[in-house]
């Protein structure tokens, strides 16, 4: 997988993933073009999409357009399953999840995502042990985050 | 976390700071971090291969690891590895199909079930990775029929993901090795994915047909309505994968429709790339199955017009080829250039219209070249056209130039004409240099209409010119420049390099002295050639690039030269009855001869230049690798080691003679248990069986010299008292072997006992070669009649395989064909293939070829095959793997050398490495370099060393030691890129063995 976007129906992009180094420039530009490309298609169409050298599969879950972009030799539908996965996790972790949910808490939605897939390539498709990491990375951050609420109440007192 | 990080975007300088903590966390207790450990190590693949080579086995043991998590990470580095090289891992299809099997039968925990399918995304891992397997390769395809009908049956599940499984297995079945059964029903399933109602499916389908399509037609005709149907779908995508299904089935019947379909998407599509890749297809449909002439002028002109500026240049290159070269029949050729020219024509009445550049490109050039075919069209209407089109604003310059080649050829064949002569007075004042010096060319040439006549001849597009490049006519001036004392010309780059490494010299310590005053004394003479000679340049620039341009598509180099300001007023003298050819030459010789003309001057000088270079780095190339050798590092084999030599085997004669006495075989035989039990490293090598049998080779022969110098004695004289039975030759070589110290092969005893038992047939090395060092003679593949041997011989300037085919039958083998099948990494000078004539009963015949490496590698197969003819045609595969310390040769240089030519190169790598407690110091690092990869030791100085060695035929490779604190800084520096990194490479492997 070359990248992974998030991005709303208006346009916004809500999240992006680079597998690949790429320039800024290069970013914005292929990130816009294919906003454009992906937003002008009706919902009827089928959800891959030969653009430039690369595949691109796309699924729109209410108003945000998940979107991979994949080479050539891989598998579309498996990539969607991707996809469709990431939002059950997404889904059982915020309970529900909304949009709203993914920008306020982007950074959540960054570990699952990472914790899912790795260097572009899937990593644990067990919905189970994925949310078992990142709630043991929750609770090191909160265990982090206590003692210095402490100690601040100290300086403060 | 930090894996996590490291997996992502990740710099290649720094893989060589971490990636020991990684390969600890391998060893990691949970699950999750080996598991990410794999992936960061598939991350590091993907970035630097070169850089995780030596961790190949530890790959091995994830893949076997008890987390199927970690498995599957591993997994990805294997499909990697397998896409670039798919013959070294076929013996792990075995347990590819065992994991894929117990997958599918669901024995993974529950957790990896996706949809209540056992884990979809390692089950599809699991079948690209057999495809990449089983291509063309019926024996390792059949060990994968059974599972894949297995994973068939079982994805019957209507979901997307099984449909994943699904079309991931139909492909696999059609790549690999064919089975009739499977392929029915692959079959079967794509046409439940075409006919599916769901969108998705539906182009996955159509996907896979165009995948299968070239290996059964007859699927897409059971489809045809459906196919029919997606062709006017609104969906774009589907539309474009409908027509990239045509285009595959195109053929002389139906190409018109076809690319009626293809201009029709063409036109409504915006997509850039779209446009490429359809335009391609379409001009590739229309030149190979073109019904007529009309029909091809009309659709390469609707390609031209809609494709506009986007075509890739190889197409009208083509076309324009198409049309001067023609097909065999004349006539056609003259119709299909007179329908060019009119539909052109017509073209170009619409005065408005605006067309691509390429296009008006193409108009101009067959306009220019043809227009006089068409009778009864005035010239002149011509030229008042493409006057018209100079004038407009939107044809850019380079299309002017075009046009401007246009009139000249058509003012050539008309007497006189007003058009020209407003055309020249009008570009004669042009801002444009290029169209002055053209209005220009065109004025002189009207003055003369017999020399224009000569010069462009009618339809002599693709008659070939020879134009002499490197200007040798012009070496005798040069010879005299040179003796007046004028400075040798240096090209940019180097002149360049010199003056860099002069600033640099100054601090680069150790290598400064005399090579400061070398550099400055030559640097100064460089300089003085460029001022002088780079006036000139300006114009002949702009005419050398035009002239580029018309040489790729209209091969008229030798016309374009004539043309230039001082190329054909010289040519009045010489015109008459002389040939064209000839006379590009020597006109331009003249002309360059008489004005001095400074430009060709220096081409003449870069090109004698680089030819002196060249010459000089093969003779340097020749004369220093057999000098090579300082300390016992010996490629031709020293007076010394000689006489040793003679020492050492005249003791081995003795001690054979005492034995002989007793029953000598037996007590051998007796012998070679202990040996081998004392050297378990041996055994565990060849259990594993991970290692070709000629490394295994090297790998216990180190291992004899280095720890068991005792054992090496008498081992040695026992084989060779075994040898000596069987052949004088065989002793010499062995003893001869194990006293030169270089790279000692010793093959396990019992596969020697074996060899002699059984065949009576040994190969030897002629005299000539005996001397060399060379490797042990294994056998390589073996028949009935035949068989093979090899023997390696590491001569200075390549590596000489000979190969030796034994004939065991009793009668003679006539017309025994050896073919090296065309590697990519390895070069065979001279054919790649060999006839003995005939091969007598019961002898041996031997073919040498010289390779060398080509591209880097730490190794490669390089595999070929015997023909002979006995009762019936017979064929015998073999393969031989090289590795790179095969074409190692020592490079022979003092230290001023290495540090001008340090300087010169750019590709370098850094890398500390532990130093084993056995060598510590400085001097053992370097001699265990030195012995095992052929390192010519340059120089040392304190705790630094300086190595040399150069990949044949030529490529240098300088190494810089430094030891600190029990660790060796390597630095390595080349002018190819990878060959530092798989010096690397060895260096690590040899420092950990010793």
């Amino acid at each position: 997988m070359r990248f992974m976007l998030l991005f709303s129906r208006q346009g916004k992009l809500r999240l992006q993933k680079w597998f690949l180094a790429t320039a800024d420039r290069d970013k914005k530009k292929l990130v816009r073009e294919l906003m454009q490309v992906v937003l002008a298609r009706k919902p009827k169409m089928c959800s891959f999409l030969e653009w430039r050298d690369l595949k691109v599969v796309y699924k729109r879950y209410a108003s945000l357009y998940f979107c991979c972009a994949i080479e050539g030799q891989d598998n579309e539908l498996i990539t969607l399953e991707l996809i469709h996965r990431y939002v059950e996790l997404l889904d059982k972790y915020f309970g529900s999840v909304c949009e709203l949910d993914i920008i306020f808490n982007f950074e959540k939605a960054y570990f699952i995502l990472d914790e899912f897939v790795m260097g572009g390539e899937i990593q644990d498709t067990s919905k189970k042990s994925v949310l078992k990491a990142i709630e043991q990375a929750d609770l090191l951050q909160e265990e982090d985050e206590s003692p210095r609420s402490v100690l601040e109440e100290m300086g403060l007192a | 976390m930090a894996l996590t990080i490291v997996s992502q975007i990740f710099p290649r300088e720094m893989i060589p700071a971490v990636l020991p903590l990684i390969e600890d966390k391998l060893q990691h207790s949970k699950e999750i971090i080996r598991r990410k450990a794999v992936q960061a190590l598939y991350k590091f693949y993907l970035i630097a291969p070169n850089q995780v080579q030596h961790i190949h086995d530890k790959f091995r043991k994830a893949l076997c690891d008890r987390d199927a998590g970690v498995m599957a990470a591993s997994l990805h580095i294997y499909l990697q590895m397998i896409k670039e090289s798919s013959s070294g891992y076929k013996d792990l299809t075995g347990s590819f199909v065992a994991i894929l099997k117990q997958v599918v039968g669901g024995k993974l925990p529950i957790d990896f079930n996706y949809h209540s399918v056992p884990a979809p995304w390692l089950q599809i891992q699991l079948l690209r990775i057999l495809r990449l397997l089983g291509k063309d390769d019926p024996r390792t395809s059949e060990l994968m029929y059974e599972v894949l009908d297995e994973s068939l049956r079982r994805a019957e599940i209507n979901h997307n993901i099984t449909y994943a499984i699904l079309s991931e297995c139909v492909q696999t079945i059609y790549t690999i090795y064919p089975n009739s059964e499977l392929l029915e029903k692959a079959a079967k399933c794509i046409g439940k994915f075409v006919l599916s109602p769901k969108i998705n499916l539906k182009y996955l389908g159509l996907k896979a047909l165009t995948y299968v399509i070239h290996q059964d037609p007859n699927l897409a005709l059971q489809h045809q309505m459906t196919i029919i149907e997606c062709l006017d779908h609104p969906d774009p995508i589907v539309k474009r994968e409908t027509l990239e299904l045509l285009y595959r089935i195109t053929n002389g019947q139906n190409v018109i429709v076809i690319v009626q379909k293809m201009l029709d998407y063409l036109k409504e599509s915006k997509e850039e790339y779209a446009i490429i890749n359809l335009v391609g297809k379409i001009a590739e449909l229309a030149e190979k199955y073109a019904p007529n002439n009309e029909w091809f002028i009309q659709t390469m002109n609707a390609v031209f017009s809609v494709g506009g500026d986007l075509v890739h240049t190889d197409i009208p290159n083509n076309f324009l080829r198409l049309l001067a070269e023609g097909f065999d029949d004349g006539k056609e050729d003259d119709k299909l250039r007179v329908y060019a020219v009119k539909s052109y024509l017509a073209l170009l009445e619409e005065d408005d219209a605006l067309y691509p550049q390429k296009f008006l490109q193409v108009m101009s050039w067959v306009l220019g070249e043809y227009s006089s075919l068409v009778t009864d069209v005035d010239p002149e209407v011509i030229l008042t056209k493409l006057h018209s089109l100079l004038r407009k604003t939107f044809v850019t310059s380079e299309t002017k130039v075009w046009i401007m080649a246009t009139v000249t050829k058509i003012a050539s064949r008309t007497s006189c004409s007003k058009a020209v002569d407003e055309i020249i007075q009008e570009f004669s004042n042009s801002l444009d240099t290029c169209m002055r010096q053209y209005a220009f060319e065109l004025k002189n040439l009207c003055k003369d209409k017999e020399l224009m006549k000569n010069l462009l001849p009618f339809d002599a597009s693709c008659s070939d010119m020879v134009v002499d490049a490197s200007l040798s006519f012009l070496d005798g001036f040069v010879a005299e420049g040179l003796g007046r004392g004028a400075a040798p010309y240096k090209p940019h780059h180097q002149r360049q390099e010199e003056k860099l490494s002069q600033e640099k010299a100054l601090n680069f310590e150790p290598y400064r002295l005399s090579f400061a005053s070398s550099v400055s004394s030559s640097g100064i003479t460089g300089r003085q050639s460029p001022t002088g000679l780079s006036v000139g340049s300006d114009t002949s620039v702009n005419s050398a690039e035009t002239g580029h341009k018309e040489t790729s598509t209209l091969k008229l180099e030798g016309v374009r030269k004539l043309w230039g300001k001082e190329g054909y007023l010289p040519k009045k003298e010489s015109k008459e009855g002389k040939e064209k050819e000839p006379q590009t030459a020597s006109c331009s010789t003249l002309s360059t001869g008489q004005v001095g003309d400074p430009p060709a001057l220096r081409f003449d000088q870069v090109a004698s230049i680089s030819e002196e270079d060249k010459e000089k780095q093969q003779l340097a190339s020749t004369l220093f690798i057999g000098l090579g050798s300082n300390a016992g590092v010996s490629l031709m084999g020293k007076a010394e080691t000689a006489t040793q030599k003679f020492k050492r085997r005249s003791k081995i004669n003795e001690i054979q003679h005492s034995e002989e006495v007793s029953d000598f075989r037996n007590s051998a035989a007796a012998d070679f248990g202990p040996l081998l039990d004392t050297r378990p490293i041996n055994m565990e090598d060849s259990e594993g069986s991970l290692h070709t049998r000629l490394r295994k080779a090297s790998l216990s022969s180190s291992d004899i010299v280095e720890d068991n110098l005792a054992f090496e004695m008498p081992q040695s004289l026992r084989k060779s008292g075994l040898e000596e039975r069987l052949s004088e030759n065989r002793l010499s070589q062995s003893s001869l072997f194990a006293d030169s110290n270089i790279e000692i092969f010793q093959p396990s005893p019992s596969a020697q006992c074996e060899s002699a038992s059984k065949t009576p047939l040994i190969p030897s090395l002629p005299e000539e070669l005996e001397e060399l060092t060379h490797s042990e003679i294994v056998q390589l593949c073996q028949s009935d009649a035949l068989a093979l041997y090899l023997c390696k011989v590491w001569t200075d300037d390549s590596l000489l395989l000979t190969v030796f085919v034994s004939n065991k039958t009793t009668a003679v083998l006539n017309a025994v064909n050896l073919v090296f099948e065309e590697a990519e990494h390895f070069q065979i000078l001279e054919s790649p293939s060999y006839q003995f004539p005939a091969i007598e009963a019961e002898s041996v015949e031997r073919c040498q070829k010289y390779v060398w490496m080509d591209k880097i590698c730490t190794q490669g197969v390089l595999s070929g095959s015997v023909n002979y003819q006995l009762e019936m045609e017979t064929r015998l595969d073999f393969s031989v793997t090289l590795s790179l310390m095969d074409f190692i040769r020592p490079m022979q240089m003092t230290t001023e050398d290495f540090g001008k030519l340090w300087l010169s190169l750019s590709n370098d790598v850094k890398q500390n490495i532990k130093m084993s407690s056995s060598q510590d110091t400085l001097s053992a690092a370097l001699n265990t370099l030195q012995q095992k990869l052929k390192l010519h030791i340059v120089d040392v100085i304190g705790n630094e060393g300086i190595l040399a060695c150069q990949l044949l035929p030529s490529v240098p490779c300088l190494l810089h030691c430094r030891t600190h604190s029990r660790m060796l800084a390597l630095w390595f520096r080349s002018p190819c890129s990878a060959l530092p990194d798989s010096l690397l490479y060895q260096c690590q492997k040899v420092m950990e063995e010793s």
